[in-house]
């Protein structure tokens, strides 16, 4: 009799098994060692990854960023203890998809803006009142957001939003009416746009 | 630092396998989760190089004794482990011949065991294992060997699958 044969084959896909998972998660919150938590969503414009804090929503990402990447980047400058918990995103998913579908205008959901900080943050904070369907351009946001000079950093700021579709910077737009670029590509960003001006 | 869901999707299976050779499924599930919590408290500060999978068995050889004992204080344990197990029992199906590999593991002598968790359920080197268990690489040889030894002669007659 070999050694392998004292011992039961190793089990498989514990990681997959929805039952262990949860009780893996539920004890996690239990001692408030669950970070983040994750999951992606299909939608239009291809797969999103949704990552929360216990604050709230603190990371959307399309694909053209590659996930894997994100959620490394997130260990280093969130925390590693992440997990992939898709019903704790139930929310913010369900909203997403009825902003695509066109029943939805406005997010209801807690973010959590840690990623950024200084006038970044300022800038994202004024994109936030930018309605739906509405857009301003890079200059007007640098006037709102109190640096009228500062059109490049407002560029900068829309250009690394961490929370793209949620904080609206698809709404901001070039002085001369041309959409700019969209972290999401160009073609997703005039998309957006041509949804929410024909709703 | 990578993000804990790919140690979990990456190591789940082998805690598992530890657990369950130590305690029962239900047990074993309690432990699984249990292991990486313990994991998720400690792993922003592991150290970069350290052996995820030995420290991972580690944790998980740890939660299994801390259920053992707890049972062993509880006011109704566990039928004590026999001196070598009965072998022509009726009845002799897989989930006896389980209980009884897990009896005679429990049984093992700390060492013998820990040598024999970590070498053959989490296959982790010697030199992983010796660190493991503060002894000398030879002495966690020798202790795996003994460890199997007296598993197999628990199990010499056993049904066979």
């Amino acid at each position: 009799m070999s050694v392998s044969d004292l011992f039961d084959p190793t089990p498989t896909a514990t990681a997959q098994d929805d039952a262990l998972r949860a009780r893996l998660v539920a004890a996690a919150e239990r001692d408030g060692v669950l970070d983040i938590v994750y999951r992606t969503i299909d939608s239009p414009f291809g797969a999103l990854l949704l990552a929360a804090t216990p604050a709230g929503l603190v990371r959307v990402a399309f694909a053209v960023e590659i996930h894997d990447a994100v959620l490394a980047r997130l260990a280093v400058d969130v925390s590693p203890r992440i997990l992939n918990v898709p019903q704790r995103l139930d929310l913010a998913a369900r909203q997403l998809d009825e902003y695509f579908t066109g029943a939805r205008r406005a997010f209801e959901i807690d973010i959590d803006l840690q990623l950024v900080r200084g006038f970044r943050r300022t800038v994202l904070n004024h994109l936030r009142d930018i309605g739906y369907g509405t857009t301003e351009s890079y200059s007007q946001v640098a006037a709102a957001a109190g640096s009228p000079a500062a059109v490049r950093a407002v560029g900068t700021a829309c250009a690394t939003n961490p929370l793209p579709l949620v904080v609206p910077c698809h709404r901001v737009v070039r002085s001369d009416g041309t959409f700019g670029q969209y972290l999401g590509g160009a073609e997703t960003k005039r998309a957006l746009l041509e949804m929410e001006a024909a709703m | 630092m990578r993000p804990f869901e790919e140690i979990l999707a990456e190591h789940g299976d082998v805690v598992m396998r530890v657990c369950r050779a130590l305690l029962g499924t239900v047990d074993a599930d309690d432990a699984w989760a249990e292991t990486f919590v313990s994991a998720m408290r400690a792993y922003p500060n592991l150290r970069p190089d350290s052996n995820v999978r030995g420290w991972l068995a580690t944790i998980a050889h740890r939660k299994a004794i801390d259920v053992m004992r707890a049972r062993t204080r509880a006011p109704h344990p566990m039928a004590d482990v026999p001196e070598r197990i009965s072998l022509d029992r009726a009845g002799d199906g897989p989930l006896e011949r389980d209980d009884e590999l897990r009896a005679a593991l429990q049984a093992l002598p700390p060492k013998q065991r820990g040598a024999v968790v970590y070498r053959y359920l989490a296959d982790m080197p010697y030199a992983h294992v010796a660190a493991e268990l503060e002894i000398s690489e030879a002495a966690a040889r020798r202790n795996a060997a003994d460890g199997i030894a007296n598993l197999r002669a628990h199990y010499s007659k056993g049904p066979s699958r």
